[in-house]
């Protein structure tokens, strides 16, 4: 009697949680709408991508125009991300070392760029650079371009990836406090030395977090460099906006050919984020939603 | 000793408490200037060339027809798509929070596609699953219903980049919420269902609705995605950042401008919303970053 009891007991469902059948009706929902919704288009850019062999791939992707977006993008990155490394590192030391007015108001500003759509934080920059403007012809007399040129692509990528490095940082260091600086000041050491050798080893795996989404931002960014490039084949075109071109000239292959590269920069983005978040989970939780 | 800290916190008039770390003025300072140069100035630059216009000029850029038109296909596929996104980017964190499967983790990290991969390539991907003769376009063809190059294809494409927003907002709530009371409510006599609908998903709320504005903003200013899929189509599926791209081409500045503080006012007022919401949250539920 007691021991068909527990058995029937075993059987039950706990109070707390769904019947067994529930629960697989709704994995299999979430599961079916990730399918169709996240997999399949990542899946539909490599198939169109190899669509026409592999031959084809490659002779997109060895293009002088892919090769030229390719540096391009790079050289962007390589500009833009550590700009916003030494800007999210100076933000978030004053914000979580310090006590001061208007913190609070100073990290709602620093999210800003995340609200606005890509779109305009292009236009600012053709509104302050462009024709009718005062900046613009007066650089240009200096025969300085910004618009439609290199340091414009680069000015809308950081506005874009502004928030990403800093949004990690300052939540982690205000958990942090300031009891291991306070230590090293007190035994003799300086400024840049507290910052070299106890704040960043604390904070480097976060830092790196943040500058792996702030990277893979500015690689892919599309609205804001479309409207600031003017789109000059083989000189301002960056990778998303050579997909673009290449894609409305219904050159298909070569446009996914290129997009898979992007595409796989995404998938080590999304590998490493999963791995740092893993391995590191502690060291980064405090700022990690997304 | 004590009255000497008091009286430089009063020189510094009480702007920041005193500290032995060093760096205050260089890193502020930094940090204001980066901002004032990259994101302030150019703002500004955007009210003043939409002030320009004048009152009646701004009015009359602003509710011209077709950036009516624009506008509200933008705000309407928006909301759409941002709705959906709460009944699965909620579903989906429950089954993530709640359930174990195989390959549960690798789900949670696939969540995040979305943020990494670069717009115009979800854009041209969406298009060709979508089209007439792709995977699941072709499926709908022979009904007569057309997805990509319509509107419905400009909510596929929202849905797509406002998914992580929902989710991740929920994910730590629900992970949180305690155990006892779905405990207590089932002691009562609740069933599973009245425990769910009246417990537990109240008490999401707060992150339920500041996913759905998030994703809501997101799709709104959504540009790369979107334009691919749309058709583009003027007052049927032309979205409001493609019209400040045209305006931009037909070199009419003050036009852009125009267009681009309405969608801005709109944002911020949504951003001011998002905040209330999370200081209710916090004074109600104790929660809401």
């Amino acid at each position: 009697m007691a021991t068909k009891l527990t058995a029937r007991r075993k059987r039950r469902i706990s109070p707390t949680s769904e019947s067994r059948p529930v629960q697989w009706l709704l994995i299999g929902i979430a599961f079916l709408f990730m399918g169709v919704m996240l997999l399949l288009p990542l899946y539909a850019v490599f198939h169109e991508a190899f669509l026409k062999g592999i031959g084809a791939f490659f002779t997109g992707l060895a293009h002088k125009d892919a090769q030229a977006a390719i540096r391009l993008t790079l050289l962007v990155a390589a500009i833009a991300v550590p700009l916003n490394v030494i800007f999210g590192v100076a933000a978030s030391w004053a914000i979580a070392k310090f006590e001061f007015k208007g913190k609070a108001f100073l990290i709602t500003l620093i999210d800003l760029p995340f609200s606005v759509s890509p779109v305009i934080s292009g236009l600012v920059y053709v509104l302050l650079f462009g024709a009718g403007s005062f900046l613009g012809p007066f650089l240009k007399s200096y025969g300085i371009e910004v618009l439609f040129a290199l340091p414009g692509i680069v000015l809308a990528t950081i506005f874009v990836t502004f928030p990403f490095v800093a949004r990690e940082l300052i939540p982690l260091m205000q958990d942090q406090g300031t009891g291991d600086e306070e230590a090293a000041l007190s035994l003799g050491a300086n400024g840049w030395q507290t910052f070299w050798r106890v704040t960043l080893p604390n904070i480097k795996w976060g830092l790196l977090y943040g500058v792996l989404l702030c990277n893979a931002r500015a690689m892919g960014e599309f609205g804001a460099v479309a409207v600031v490039s003017g789109k000059i084949r083989g000189q301002t075109t960056t990778m998303p906006l050579q997909v673009e071109m290449l894609y409305n000239e219904y050159n298909g292959t070569a446009a996914f050919a290129l997009a898979s590269l992007l595409a796989m920069l995404a998938l080590v983005t999304l590998v490493l984020k999963t791995a740092l978040e893993w391995r590191f989970g502690q060291e980064i939780a405090a700022g990690a939603n997304h | 000793m004590s009255a000497s800290v008091s009286s430089v916190a009063r020189r510094l008039g009480r702007f920041r408490r005193p500290s032995v770390i060093p760096g205050f003025g260089l890193t502020l300072g930094f940090t204001l200037t980066y901002f004032s140069l990259i994101i302030l100035i150019p703002l500004i630059a955007l009210a003043v060339r939409s002030a320009g216009l004048g009152p009646e000029g701004f009015w009359k850029a602003a509710t011209d027809p077709r950036v009516l038109g624009a506008l509200r296909v933008s705000f309407v596929s928006a909301l759409f798509a941002a709705a959906v996104n709460v009944v699965f980017g909620t579903l989906i964190a429950w089954v993530l929070v709640r359930y174990r499967f195989p390959g549960r983790r690798i789900f949670d990290a696939i969540i995040d596609l979305p943020f990494a991969l670069p717009t115009a390539v979800a854009g041209i991907a969406l298009t060709a699953i979508y089209a007439p003769n792709g995977a699941i376009g072709a499926l709908f063809a022979p009904l007569g219903w057309r997805i990509a190059y319509t509107p419905a294809g400009i909510i596929i494409a929202m849905i797509f980049i406002g998914l992580p927003f929902v989710v991740r907002t929920i994910q730590p709530i629900l992970e949180e919420v305690s155990h006892e009371v779905e405990e207590a409510s089932a002691t009562l006599g609740a069933s599973r269902l009245q425990t769910v609908t009246r417990v537990i998903l109240p008490s999401l709320m707060p992150a339920i609705l500041t996913g759905f504005a998030l994703a809501f903003a997101r799709a709104v200013g959504e540009y790369g995605s979107v334009i691919f899929i749309a058709g583009n189509i003027p007052f049927v599926s032309e979205i409001a950042p493609l019209l400040i791209v045209i305006r931009l081409e037909e070199t009419n500045y003050a036009g852009a401008a125009a267009i681009a503080s309405v969608m801005l006012i709109i944002s911020f007022l949504l951003l001011f919303a998002i905040n209330l919401i999370q200081a209710w949250s916090r004074r109600r539920y104790g929660y809401g970053n």
